[in-house]
């Protein structure tokens, strides 16, 4: 198993969660080009069964490791299990999603395994580098882009002595793609009191609440947000429906407040909540300076507004001139239609 | 936590070139009691290995410590790796995402965390490691009094430019002397630190060009919205 593609596979409630499903995808590719096997594991409890999820996905080995005490995820276990199963089968690559476990977990391991560790990945490929000074050439590392510092630059960074070569990726950055659905590999348990102490168990969790998520604006990924141009709550439905396929959250201007078509908390500006998401959608906010305050770090704009003029056109990339209503209908069906 | 464990000593670490001594004034003027700066040209070029190894390499010196608080992520790195890998160097636990610390006491601390979709409490024995999720409080505002008191403290190099009555200050007053740490204060393993300690590699930068904030205009018919939407998949804006 030496010099294979590995994937840690998080689950939530029996389930494999859809960026390690992400990930399988992704690395049965990297393990193809690389010509290698592909290799996971699950941590948790009651896990028989579980294979059946990621082995469509072309996973060569399934390393279990099955106990009441390993659910819900806890740091330290979870970090001991993973750091002696990858001294011991050595893959070049690992993976992880960018998620809370994945980015409380990976970093502890890489520490432990003195290893190069790249966060927030958009871009994973396999290529070579040349180490011109000492006359060195590196042959099939993995090229681990994205961007840095606001999002301006992109970079490429690369780990050419150590191994494995660890990324996390957001959710939603890579595709999930079946390999074969009769695709079967091999299931190893772990031993568990061969890689788990008493004290890796000192944290104890008290207690636990899963919410259905209250709003979390300022690190939403993606933003609709409306102003006084949206017309009516009623009209704003159709932005919590595109922030919901599109998995963003709702902003308003403090007209679109003031006017009552959304709740106060979701005031982005100088007197709101300022933020900086991926995309921040406009509809029917005409830019005024104190609502620029809030958003125009925002990584991409698209505004929709029916006067070409609108000072928010100004700071946009994309400026759709037309009626709020009748674009984000069309932004809505042409996502459907168009996404995987 | 001062306020509510009077006695605490906050004691601020950072690590960077000089001018981070900023940092340590801004919080002095908030109420922490003393600070910290490693800084040595040995440790330039560090990724957050290198890093996590100097700034665990000087907590050990500062031990006993009960409490290590340190941000989820940085401004310039981002990449909310470091806290975790001093922990990982220090063999201690570690309570990310916290966004309120509840209680401390027996040697204990109950800690409110923030998950993806909820809240965790936990309770670990001391001395731990904690990252603070940004919903947690905001900090404190600079107290007026502390900014007088602290306003001239400096480290050693900055000293160095200093004038006589400025150093006659510091002698009269002790507290406004920020340490300085440097490599020979850590006795490191050289390896680890700086370029060579890093394991991660910088092979390229692109300048992603922005247009001018020109905005490319569109009308609403079908196949601009579609081709938008296709471009924005396909660049995984959206996804
Ligand atoms: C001290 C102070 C603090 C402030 N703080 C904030 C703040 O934190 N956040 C904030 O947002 N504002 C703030 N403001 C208010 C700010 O100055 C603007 O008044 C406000 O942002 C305007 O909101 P708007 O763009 O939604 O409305 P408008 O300026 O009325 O713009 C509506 C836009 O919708 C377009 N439109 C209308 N109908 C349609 C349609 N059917 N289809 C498409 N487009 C349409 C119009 O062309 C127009 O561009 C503050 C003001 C002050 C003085
Ligand atoms: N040079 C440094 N000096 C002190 N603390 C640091 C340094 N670099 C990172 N940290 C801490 O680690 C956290 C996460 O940083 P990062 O992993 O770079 O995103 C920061 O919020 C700081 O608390």
């Amino acid at each position: 198993m030496a010099n294979n593609v590995f994937v840690y596979c998080e689950i939530e409630e029996g389930k494999v969660v859809d960026v390690s499903i992400e990930l399988l995808s992704r690395g049965k590719r990297l393990a193809g080009e690389l010509k290698v096997g592909l290799d996971a594991v699950i941590i948790g409890t009651e896990l028989n069964g579980i294979e059946d999820q990621v082995f469509p996905y072309g996973t060569d080995h399934l390393f279990l490791a099955d106990g009441p005490e390993l659910y819900p995820y806890q740091t330290l276990p979870h970090a001991a299990i993973i750091t002696k199963l990858l001294e011991e089968t050595k893959p070049q690559v690992a993976l992880f999603g960018a998620t809370s476990v994945g980015r409380d977990l990976a970093p502890r391991i890489a520490s432990a395994l003195k290893c190069g560790l790249t966060a927030d990945c958009t871009s994973l490929e396999i290529g070579d580098h040349e180490e011109k000074k000492e006359g060195k050439v590196y042959r099939n590392l993995l090229y681990q882009i994205r961007p840095a510092f606001g999002g301006n630059i992109i970079a490429t960074i690369i780990n050419p002595e150590t191994r494995p070569q660890m990324a996390t990726v957001r959710e939603g950055v890579m595709k999930k793609e079946i390999f074969s659905p009769s695709f079967r590999g091999k299931v190893i348990r772990l031993d568990l009191s061969k890689y788990v102490g008493e004290s890796d168990f000192v944290v104890k969790i008290i207690d636990r609440h899963l919410e259905s998520r209250k709003a979390d604006i300022k690190n939403a990924q993606i933003i609709v947000s409306g102003g006084y141009g949206v017309g009516s709550r009623e009209n704003f439905k159709l932005l919590f429906e595109l922030a919901g396929v599109l998995g963003g959250e709702v902003g308003g201007s403090r007209a679109a407040v003031d006017a009552g078509y959304i709740d106060h908390e979701r005031q982005i500006g100088q007197t709101g909540i300022t933020v900086r998401p991926k995309l921040y959608v406009a509809c029917g906010i005409s830019g005024a300076v104190q609502h620029r305050a809030g958003m125009d770090q925002s990584a991409m704009i698209i505004s929709i507004n029916k006067d070409r003029n609108a000072p928010i056109n100004k700071i946009a990339d994309y400026a759709i001139i037309g009626d709020v209503a009748e674009v984000l209908l069309k932004m809505i069906k042409f996502y459907k239609k168009n996404s995987k | 936590i001062k306020d509510k464990y009077p006695g605490t000593i906050i004691t601020i670490l950072t690590m960077g070139p000089v001018r981070a001594a900023d940092i340590i004034r801004e919080g002095l003027y908030r109420g922490a009691d003393n600070g910290y700066l490693i800084t040595d040209r040995k440790f330039a070029g560090s990724d957050t290995l290198a890093t996590s190894y100097a700034i665990s390499l000087a907590i050990k010196k500062l031990m006993p410590v009960d409490v290590i608080l340190c941000g989820r992520q940085a401004i310039d790195g981002d990449t909310a790796q470091v806290g975790p890998q001093v922990a990982e160097k220090l063999k201690i636990p570690q309570v990310t995402y916290a966004e309120n610390i509840l209680e401390i006491a027996n040697g204990k601390i109950k800690i409110k965390r923030r998950l993806e979709r909820g809240i965790e409490h936990v309770e670990s024995p001391l001395p731990l490691l904690v990252t603070v999720h940004a919903s947690a409080a905001d900090c404190r505002a600079r107290n007026a009094k502390l900014l007088m008191k602290y306003k001239h403290a400096e480290t050693w190099t900055e000293l160095q430019h200093a004038t006589e009555d400025y150093i006659k200050l510091h002698g009269d007053r002790p507290y406004l002397h920020i340490a300085e740490w440097t490599v020979n204060d850590l006795q490191p393993d050289e390896n680890m630190l700086g370029l060579s300690g890093s394991p991660t590699k910088v092979k390229k930068v692109i300048n992603v060009v922005f247009t001018a904030k020109e905005a490319r205009v569109l009308s609403d018919t079908d196949t601009s919205v579609e081709t938008l939407m296709i471009d924005l998949i396909t660049n995984h804006t959206i996804g």
